[in-house]
């Protein structure tokens, strides 16, 4: 299993667009540092989204959910087959992708996930794999294993020439979606009554509960919105990191580091490691190819050994 | 030992009977050469369920006595296999020599990383676990003048097998090397035994049950599970070698997730902590395996999945230890 | 006045801005049969916590037999003979009780990192697993899980784990804390008959058992110490009646507070 990342198959095209979009030798450098900045938010952010959902779900259920790349995947499908077959114009399928994940996701946390809860972890990451196992080999199945490829809007390709730097057009559109979203996030959890409720479950579901919380439900539209944004990560990202079954495979060590390393008691901490970890790759993919996601790996363990709650989890959180 | 059962305490006898051989014990350790004895065409199967025994037994130290969840435990596995396999083409074809290099070199690589899962939740160890084996992988990955890289380390050629009994060259049938395999996890099996039934081993499974009373008895937890850790990557690493050296090569895939993945199912379905679970499920697996695989070769992960999702919903305790069904007193 | 034993020289743990121990110093005398009461949230389970490294003291030290051990760990005070009981039972739950003193005693006598020999190989070990059986009352449920054990036989087997690691220094947090009246009396016994040289630090509500067998008392409140002194001087001190009693009960005598939990 190949671990990809950002610039797997686009690597090389990557640096070639770089050094193209450079001008003249003195400026050549900040404009490649500013390029790859650009770029490392764009994943970053993306990373984000996709991970959010998972940090909010283990903080709140205390759920190892190894499959959250499945509804990730689910919503780059659901993209990619309305774009291809039904001609749904791409912004449209963005908002539709969201709707369909989470409801896959609030079905099978009825159903599936709710028994769950109170299990050890052993039984929880067993559990996930085998979810992503079979939603990975299911898609093969009925897909097939290619790459699938959206040919996103003329409006949303090229670039923006600033400067020396080139900014991608659709890197931009990621970003301020993303942004959108996270301040969207930030605001519904800390001015709705919702987001109180759900801050509340999060820090004792029990206490919770005896305050009349109904926690179910909680747990419920939680799950299935942070499912739902997995599936618009999936959609937005299907151009920047591929689409194919093993997607969920390829990337949950991503999401995963977001998680550990960001802490799941709060949004903001996510999301820095989420941009951390993005800059990272790929400015790692650029001056070292050669050591590849090794760094990323090592960097994860450095943190987590130095700092075990995440680089931003309170004390005494989970 | 001791003298006559009447001078015992209840006690005294107790812990006695706790060490003693079971008859299904015996049983076990017979039909291992049996197996071998019996089922010369079988002899690749045998010897590839026999290496997945020994890689989940190891695993059954952490997770099952000491209660270390790990997501990365190919990592052992993979660098038992490598180091095997390098070891043989560049400095000596010697088997026991190379998988005594190999062990040495998987504790090694266990008690270093051992460090890094004594702090923090299941979670970060889960990650750190996974971590490491994905470093391991690229590693291979980019040394490839050491590892072969991609393509893998081919073309290992082992030397005869020296024994007691005469020297045994490996055969294209896998008569010798399915041999060997059996009896290197016999003897794995007779050292955990001793280990599990020894203050040693009572006291992992304290600290997998309570951690704070393990140490509010004087334990000291952490140099414990360095040992214990250290341990499980010796047998995982002993396992790693024996697959490269009975097959000759080793590839990447051995770091690679779905094997730690495999060999937690592996360990589940046979059951965790009586130090047999890796054997009966190895045995079950494999037989599972080759069974669906011939009905859907390119979907085998599938019924893998749902399999997995069952048994978590149903309950592993219901998989687990059949005799304990018509034992009183237990669950 | 003989030597202290166990003593801290103003302790403090303070979690965030609240003091749960503060400026605390107690000393333990050698032999002592020393009682800490105070009222629910006084802060005596973090003081045991402190004594036996669990948590890390904010300020102040811990010195047994006049050396510094507050930088110890756990399982170091537990070598140096400072073992504890938990209020709520801290048991191995998929061992029998034969097991887990077994350990103990094991890691008492030196021999828990033995991997070779079987754990019943030792006679003395089993022996004095035979001995702790029979004063709890355990013999009979000797290889039974512990998870499938009535509360009373687990608290037995709590002290008596406590017991096989042979204390110095025993803390005892509540030992009688949810156990049926025909069992209190017994642990109580069980307990009186430790060797003299045995220092007991007691945490009980139960008064009457507080007075009959404490000779010294502590009275924790707030976090701080409210008072101290031998055992008739604190049953008749208005003040601790006060704290247990609040400000409006007059004179009457009582039967001490009535626990929250436990």
């Amino acid at each position: 299993m190949e671990t990809a990342s950002y610039a797997s198959l686009r690597g090389h095209e990557r640096s070639r667009r770089i050094a193209s979009a450079s001008g003249s030798a003195p400026t050549s450098i900040a404009a490649t540092l500013l390029t790859l900045l650009f770029d490392g938010i764009a994943y970053g952010m993306l990373l984000f989204v996709l991970a959010v959902g998972l940090a909010v779900t283990l903080g709140l259920m205390n759920f190892i959910n190894l499959a959250h790349g499945a509804f990730a995947m689910a919503g780059g499908y659901i993209t990619v087959l309305l774009m291809n077959r039904a001609g749904v114009p791409f912004v449209a399928c963005l908002p539709l992708a969201f709707i369909g994940t989470a409801l896959l996701g609030a079905l099978l946390e009825r159903t599936l996930y709710r028994p769950m809860y109170a299990r050890p972890h052993l039984d929880q990451v067993l559990f996930s794999i085998g979810l992503v196992f079979m939603a990975v080999t299911a898609v093969d199945y009925v897909v097939g294993s290619m790459q699938q490829n959206i040919t996103l809007p003329p409006w949303l390709q090229g670039r923006l020439p600033i400067e020396a730097v080139g900014i991608g057009k659709y890197r931009l559109f990621i970003i301020v979606i993303c942004s959108a979203l996270t301040v969207l996030l930030q605001w519904v959890l800390s001015r709705t009554r919702f987001g109180s409720r759900l801050r509340a479950a999060v820090d004792d579901p029990r206490v919770a509960g005896g305050l009349g919380l109904d926690v179910n439900r909680i747990f419920l539209l939680t799950f299935a919105v942070g499912s739902g944004l997995a599936g618009l990560g999936g959609a937005l990202g299907a151009e920047v990191l591929g689409l194919d079954p093993t997607f969920p495979l390829k990337f949950m060590i991503y999401f995963l580091i977001v998680v550990s390393v960001g802490g799941t008691t709060t949004i903001t901490g996510p999301l820095v490691a989420a941009l951390l970890l993005g800059i990272a790759d790929v400015a790692g993919k650029y001056y070292v190819p050669t050591l590849g996601a090794f760094i990323v790996y090592c960097l994860m363990i450095a943190i987590l050994t130095l700092r075990p709650q995440g680089l931003f989890a309170r004390a005494g959180s989970r | 030992m001791t003298g006559s059962d009447e001078a015992l305490s209840p006690a005294a006898r107790s812990l006695l009977r706790a060490g003693r051989w079971r008859w299904w014990e015996l049983a076990l350790f017979a039909a291992l050469p049996l197996a071998w004895l019996l089922l010369p065409r079988q002899s690749l199967l045998i010897n590839e369920i026999a290496i997945v025994a020994l890689f989940a037994v190891s695993l059954d130290l952490i997770l099952g006595y000491a209660g270390i969840v790990s997501l990365g435990h190919a990592a052992f596995f993979g660098f038992g296999a490598y180091a095997a396999a390098i070891f043989a083409k560049d400095t000596l074809a010697d088997p026991l020599v190379g998988l005594a290099v190999a062990i040495g070199a998987s504790a090694l690589l266990g008690a270093a990383t051992s460090l890094l899962i004594l702090r923090g939740t299941d979670l970060t160890r889960l990650m750190v676990t996974l971590g490491v084996a994905s470093v391991l992988y690229e590693l291979a990955n980019k040394l490839d003048t050491l590892t072969g890289g991609a393509d893998g380390l081919r073309g290992v050629v082992m030397g005869p097998l020296v024994t007691p009994f005469g020297a045994f060259e490996f055969d294209l049938s896998g008569r010798v090397g399915c041999a060997y395999s059996l009896a290197v996890l016999a003897v794995a099996l007779l050292v955990a035994r001793r280990i599990v039934h020894s203050p040693f081993g009572i006291s992992l499974q304290a600290l997998r049950d309570n951690r704070l009373r393990a140490a509010s008895i004087g334990l000291a937890v952490r140099r414990r599970l360095v040992a214990v850790y250290t341990i499980a990557a010796a047998v995982a690493g002993a396992a790693g070698a024996l697959l490269a050296q009975t097959s000759g090569f080793a590839s990447l895939d051995v770091f690679d997730f779905h094997r730690s993945a495999e060999v937690l199912l592996v360990l589940v379905i046979g059951g965790t902590g009586y130090l047999y679970g890796g054997v009966f499920g190895a045995i079950v697996f494999q037989l599972l395996h080759d069974v669906v695989s011939a009905w859907t070769p390119q979907y085998w992960n599938f019924w893998l999945g749902l399999f997995l999702v069952v048994l978590v919903l149903v309950g592993r305790e219901r998989f687990v230890r059949p005799w304990t069904w018509f034992r009183r007193g237990r669950r | 006045m003989s030597a202290a034993v166990l003593e801290t020289v103003a302790l403090r743990k303070r979690f965030g801005g609240i003091s749960a121990t503060d400026d605390v110093s107690l000393r333990l005398a050698h032999g002592a049969r020393h009682a800490l009461i105070g009222p629910n949230g006084a802060g005596k389970t973090t003081l045991i916590n402190l004594l036996t490294g669990v948590l890390a003291p904010t300020a102040g030290t811990i010195l047994l037999d006049g050396a510094d051990i507050t930088g110890l760990s756990v399982h170091a005070r537990v070598r140096l003979g400072i073992v504890r009981t938990f209020q709520i039972n801290q048991l191995f739950a998929a061992l029998t009780p034969l097991s887990s003193l077994a350990l103990a005693v094991s890691v008492q006598r030196g021999g828990s990192a033995g991997w070779w020999k079987p754990i019943g190989a030792d006679a003395a070990v089993a022996a004095e697993c035979q001995g702790l059986l029979e004063r709890f009352r355990l013999a009979d449920v000797m290889d039974q899980p512990v998870a499938s054990l009535a509360y009373g036989k687990r608290r037995l087997l709590e002290i008596a784990t406590a017991l096989a690691c042979k204390p110095r220094v025993l803390l005892l947090d509540e030992p009688v804390a949810g156990v049926p009246e025909g069992d209190r009396q017994e642990i109580f016994e069980a307990i009186d008959a430790l060797p003299a040289d045995v220092s007991i630090l007691l945490i009980e509500h139960d008064m009457d058992l507080v007075f009959n067998f404490a000779r010294q008392v502590t009275v924790l409140v707030n976090g701080a110490v409210f008072a101290e002194g031998d055992v008739a001087a604190i049953a008749g001190d208005p003040r601790v009646k006060a704290v247990y009693l609040g400000e409006d009960e007059t004179g009457a005598e009582t039967a001490g507070p009535a626990p929250a939990h436990g």
